[in-house]
């Protein structure tokens, strides 16, 4: 049986909740053992661990399909197109896009923004006109924009947060105004799990005709994205963070808007026909990506998008939320803890502080425990001097993850608690 | 569970707690700024020198217990200590973090208290935390007003 063949079946088993035992089967890294104790990896959000499924295509590609797509006459070539292409159409119907050539693959998510920022903004942009993101942003969603803003004379506007971590949607429509070209805000907050309304927000930036960008980095992993349903502009998202290979992301953008957007970058693959007085440029999506695109990692971005669909996003996200209700009422029951960031629809993401205890020092002592967890600012410095504090400590969620693995984090911050006294 | 207690020693969770020498210096005539983006510790470091003699120093900022508590022993090891003695506590400091023991063997004397910092060197991305404090001095005494960072 392929591995394909032996997932299904499993699958095929599945009651409708998650067998998370066998799930975790999937994934080689959930048998890791540092400083002698099994790994409890906590930190989703910044990468998840991936599936064999997806190791095994991108090995597979290198091993068999390995030439250069689009360009070769020769059997590999035919093959590696094939597999890229193919790639495309799965990610395609992953966010329910009307066609592939609406999805452009880019390095990740960062690498959307900016092609969006200096390819299609850019050139709308007015000095005194404005771009409008929110308080929660990443900072892969505030810098690009900056950027252009500083270039054009624009202004970033910057709907602030609340003290739960939701964005004030008054403050939020207040901003839209005729001087807006540019709505970008996230689907899914990297530092405090927050929803944004989003679907609210393209409503309200679409009545004043603005396009809108949603960053859904973090929204992919854990819920169902319909990007038609939403009827955003833009949606940009990574590989990595959603069980895929690192170096590969895709930017959904309506055909009409793409193609009437100037190249990001010059090179080979972009083109139609080129001379030294002129060059024709390629319809999207190929006339955004100029040079050999990370082959590769498409395929294994193809291959995880088939494992999540296998295992279902509406079953993920159940999960996912009563692991995050039973991670938040444990963590809260610990003396001195601090919940940073319960807006009212949250991933599995949860910030915290725990007493005066630095995170860094955190960090280290539930690493030692064999507890994978994030530390810092989380490229997010204006979220945190929203909440006044210098660093946060984050445990993000999977659904390979356990109320085990949950309880192991709750015991290695008493662990903390004995070191520092409190 | 050794190697965490080799790390969060008694002195260093005590000068964590109360950090001397800690609060802005009225009188300072150096000072410097040190930034470790990768965990946000930011200290200040204060210094009034005379004839090459190092007559007070202060830190004040926000940090871990790590970079706290080194910045706070480091204040008592350099007060009174000439320019030059300074910077050679922090050329042995550094060696203690990431010179090899093999070849190094025991702490060096000199370096006193500093010694409880040993532990640190088993965990390679806390070493920036203790250092950041003697490099900021180094800056100061230097008359560097860059903003030093770890990065």
């Amino acid at each position: 049986m392929t591995t394909d063949a032996v997932a299904d079946a499993q699958i095929g088993r599945l009651p409708v909740a998650l067998a998370v035992e066998e799930i975790r089967r999937d994934f080689p890294a959930m048998e890791l053992k540092v400083y002698g104790k099994p790994l409890a990896y906590l930190d989703n959000a910044a990468t998840s661990q991936k599936p064999r499924s997806v190791i095994d295509a991108e090995a597979h590609w290198y091993l068999e399909s390995c030439a250069n797509v689009h360009r070769g006459v020769h059997a590999l070539s035919v093959r590696a197109t094939a597999a890229y292409e193919s790639a495309r159409q799965k990610v395609a119907s992953f966010v329910n896009a009307a066609s592939a050539r609406e999805i452009v693959f880019v390095k990740g998510t960062t690498d959307a923004v900016n092609l969006v920022a200096g390819s299609f903004a850019r050139g709308r942009l007015d000095p005194g006109d404005e771009i409008v993101i929110t308080g929660l942003e990443h900072h892969s969603n505030i810098v690009p924009w900056q950027l252009v803003c500083e270039d054009r004379g624009a202004k970033l506007r910057v709907a602030r947060l609340d003290d739960r971590g939701d964005v004030d949607m008054e403050e939020f429509a207040r901003l839209l105004s005729e001087r807006t070209k540019m709505v970008a805000v996230s689907h899914v907050s990297n530092a405090l799990g927050t929803i944004n309304p989003v679907e609210r927000m393209i409503e309200l930036a679409h009545e004043r005709d603005i396009p809108i960008l949603i960053d859904g980095a973090q929204a992919v992993p854990h819920k169902k994205v319909d990007v038609q349903a939403l009827g955003c502009d833009f949606y940009a998202f990574s590989s990595h963070k959603m069980f895929g290979p690192t170096g590969v992301g895709a930017l959904y953008g309506r055909h009409d808007l793409l193609a009437a957007m100037p190249p990001y970058q010059g090179g080979g693959e972009m083109i139609r026909t080129v001379s030294f007085e002129r060059t024709e440029y390629a319809e999207p999506p190929a006339r955004f990506e100029a040079g050999t695109p990370n082959i590769a990692g498409a395929v294994g971005f193809g291959a995880a998008v088939d494992y999540l669909e296998r295992i279902g996003l509406d079953r993920i996200e159940a999960y996912e939320d009563e692991l995050l209700a039973y991670a938040t009422a444990e963590l809260e029951a610990v003396p001195g803890v601090r919940l940073i960031g319960t807006a009212r629809r949250k991933a599995a993401v949860l910030s915290f502080v725990i007493g005066d205890v630095h995170a860094h020092d955190v960090g280290t002592i539930l690493d030692q425990e064999g507890v994978a967890i994030r530390t810092g600012h989380h490229c997010a410095q204006p979220v945190m001097q929203h909440f006044g504090v210098p660093a946060t400590s984050r445990a993000s969620l999977a659904f390979y993850n356990t109320r085990e693995e949950v309880d192991r984090l709750v015991v290695g911050l008493d662990k903390i608690r004995e070191v520092f006294g409190g | 569970m050794s190697d965490l207690m080799d790390l969060y020693q008694e002195v260093i969770l005590d000068h964590n707690r109360k950090p001397r020498n800690f609060g802005p210096l009225p009188d300072a005539d150096h000072e410097a700024e040190g930034y470790n983006p990768l965990c946000g510790d930011q200290l200040k470091v204060y210094l009034r020198v005379a004839d090459g003699v190092i007559l007070d120093v202060h830190f004040d900022g926000s940090g871990c217990a790590i970079s706290k508590a080194s910045a706070s022993l480091m204040t008592e090891a350099v007060k009174g200590k000439s320019v030059e003695e300074a910077e050679e506590l922090f050329g042995g400091f550094h060696e203690l973090l990431t010179g090899d023991p093999s070849v190094r063997g025991e702490a060096p004397e000199k370096l006193g208290k500093l010694a409880v910092f040993e532990g640190v060197r088993e965990f390679p991305v806390r070493v920036k935390c203790a250092t950041l404090a003697w490099h900021t001095l180094h800056a100061a005494l230097s008359g560097d007003q860059e903003q030093v960072s770890t990065e």
